[in-house]
């Protein structure tokens, strides 16, 4: 029970406090593939950050190193201080760094409000606790009404603004958001950037944002990094980023 | 009437049995993917804790003297002793193996469950009267005698249900059970920890096969190596019949199965009766053919159809 408590508070209490999750020479290999070159990276809390490539430039791989999903090969995660790399994701949910998933995987008998209600209980919230907590989340995606409703029958929409608003649960330091825009209308897609862009000032984490969609990632994200073939290719605001020749030929050669 | 009313009170209390059996096999398989055969023998067990263990003919009563409550009490505890301490030395070493791993570890640890009661108890059956007086007080309905002890069983059934269903839905344990029985891995993504949860599954099923051994020792008075292994293939067919990993499905299917069976019995001509369960697996067969996701789908899996 003890062991519990601590947790939930770490999961809870570092708002503002300077912390960081930072990448240091990450490199990510598959046999003799190199999905992820030392790439080197720091998120703060409060900031918006996009990352994006072309198909296969290891965006979704190096998400999946800052998570625990995948340990680099070399080089190191941090979380402020700590050495992270290499401990399960549960490790690293529980402390702080959550995700959303590319396919939503929800939980898809469990109502919309359970679904958010997990990751509160098994941080050590009772259920009423929970319960509001994850109500607090589904009224700001705007599902109020359909929390009752199994997860499995929510259009492909509504599962995506799920999944982010599960992946905010309890609190999160920083928040890594998988294409949560992918194969959405452009009406779609102003919904969740109103959604991305209020997760700063309203839950104080730092986002990290993946995403294909250009007009989504230049109207949410202070700062973009470019992935191509595992290395950056480049770093800097939305503006800078787009004006770099190195980019724009990625992006062309790629078609 | 009154004929027809205790061929309805046993066909549901034998369906209750076959229910209780079939939710502690479908909580184990929905949160580890586990088909655990030894379940039978954790019945049997339940009702070998009843006595001193000794080799000699005679059963030497211990637990069975306390009063119900106590017996309640202790029988629970033991089995679920037995089934943490089977799940920390057996399945949790498995855990990352595969479904047909785990089964065959589960059928392992039915023999050696069984040959631990020969051993200890001796195999020869020993006849252990438990609670008589509930199949001895008897209601008259028409010109028919009705027991206490198939009324108490259809009840305590659904107060275990009922609870059960609170649980589940109601406490932050039931739901990470829940959440877990769906994706385990998400669910542990989402900070619910696994060995928790699985612990949680093993103490529910083996309370539940406690219960079970209680009842149907009271039933039967007697006390055999083997008792809980018919009790387990049926509750077995109960779940695949009534959709594997749907808890609903595992009481509907024990449901069917104990009902069915019963109205057999009862409406077999004499000369094919003793063949009943040929029947009885001839319906399972056919349920199958016309269902082979089970009886019962789950929530998601209907209403998107």
């Amino acid at each position: 029970m003890l062991k519990r408590k601590t947790d939930s508070r770490a999961a809870q209490g570092h708002r503002d406090d300077g912390l960081t999750l930072q990448a240091v020479d990450v490199t990510v290999r598959f046999g003799g593939l190199t999905a992820v070159d030392t790439v080197n990276e720091t998120l703060h809390r409060g900031e918006i950050l996009g990352v994006i490539g072309p198909n296969g430039a290891g965006k979704t791989t190096f998400v999946n190193a800052l998570t625990g999903f995948q340990e680099p090969t070399s080089g190191q995660v941090k979380l402020g201080q700590k050495v992270i790399s290499g401990l399960s994701p549960h490790w690293i949910r529980r402390h702080g760094v959550s995700r959303s998933f590319q396919a939503g995987r929800l939980f898809r008998d469990l109502p919309v409000s359970e679904n958010v209600e997990v990751a509160g209980v098994s941080m050590g919230l009772s259920r009423r606790r929970a319960h509001r907590h994850a109500m607090e989340l589904i009224e700001w995606i705007g599902l109020k009404e359909k929390a009752r409703q199994p997860a499995g029958v929510l259009p492909y929409t509504d599962e995506r603004r799920v999944g982010i608003a599960r992946a905010l649960a309890m609190q999160p330091a920083f928040v890594l958001l998988d294409e949560p825009a992918a194969g959405m209308s452009d009406l779609e897609c102003d919904d969740i950037m109103r959604l991305v862009k209020e997760i700063p000032e309203r839950f104080g984490c730092g986002v990290l944002l993946i995403e294909h969609n250009m007009r989504v990632i230049m109207g949410v994200c202070e700062r973009i990094h470019v992935l191509d073939s595992g290395k950056t290719l480049s770093r800097g605001t939305p503006a800078e980023v787009q004006k770099d020749p190195a980019v724009i030929q990625a992006y062309l050669g790629h078609g | 009437m009154g004929y027809i009313l205790q061929v309805i009170i046993d066909a549901l209390s034998l369906g209750s049995l076959y229910a209780l059996a079939a939710l502690g096999i479908g909580l184990l398989f929905g949160v580890l993917r586990l088909i655990n055969f030894a379940h039978g023998d954790f019945i049997t067990l339940g009702a070998y804790a009843l006595i001193v263990p000794a080799y000699g003919p005679n059963a030497i009563r211990f637990i069975a003297d306390f009063p119900a409550p106590l017996l309640i009490i202790c029988t629970i505890l033991v089995i679920v002793a037995i089934a943490l301490i089977s799940e920390f030395l057996i399945f949790r070493p498995l855990r990352y193996a595969t479904a047909a791993t785990l089964m065959v570890g589960s059928f392992a640890l039915s023999f050696v469950i069984q040959n631990l009661i020969i051993m200890i108890y001796s195999g020869r059956p020993k006849s252990l009267n438990l609670w008589s007086e509930l199949t001895e007080i008897k209601f008259l309905v028409g010109d028919v005698e009705i027991a206490l002890l198939p009324i108490l069983i259809v009840a305590v059934t659904l107060i275990l249900l009922l609870l059960l269903v609170l649980f589940l839905k109601r406490t932050p344990w039931g739901v990470q059970m829940r959440a877990a029985a769906e994706d385990f891995k998400m669910a542990r993504m989402l900070g619910v920890r696994a060995n928790f949860v699985i612990s949680l599954a093993f103490v529910l099923s083996a309370a539940l096969a406690a219960v079970v051994s209680l009842l149907f020792e009271a039933q039967t008075g007697i006390l055999m190596f083997r008792m809980g292994t018919p009790l387990m293939v049926f509750a077995f067919i109960a779940t695949v019949i009534g959709g594997m990993g749907s808890l609903v499905g595992s009481v509907v299917g024990g449901m069917t199965v104990g009902i069915v069976s019963s109205v057999l019995q009862a409406g077999l001509p004499a000369e094919v009766r003793g063949y009943r369960d040929v029947f009885v697996f001839g319906l399972v067969i056919l349920i199958l053919l016309v269902r082979p996701q089970g009886l019962v789908l789950s929530r998601a899996a209907r209403e998107r159809v």
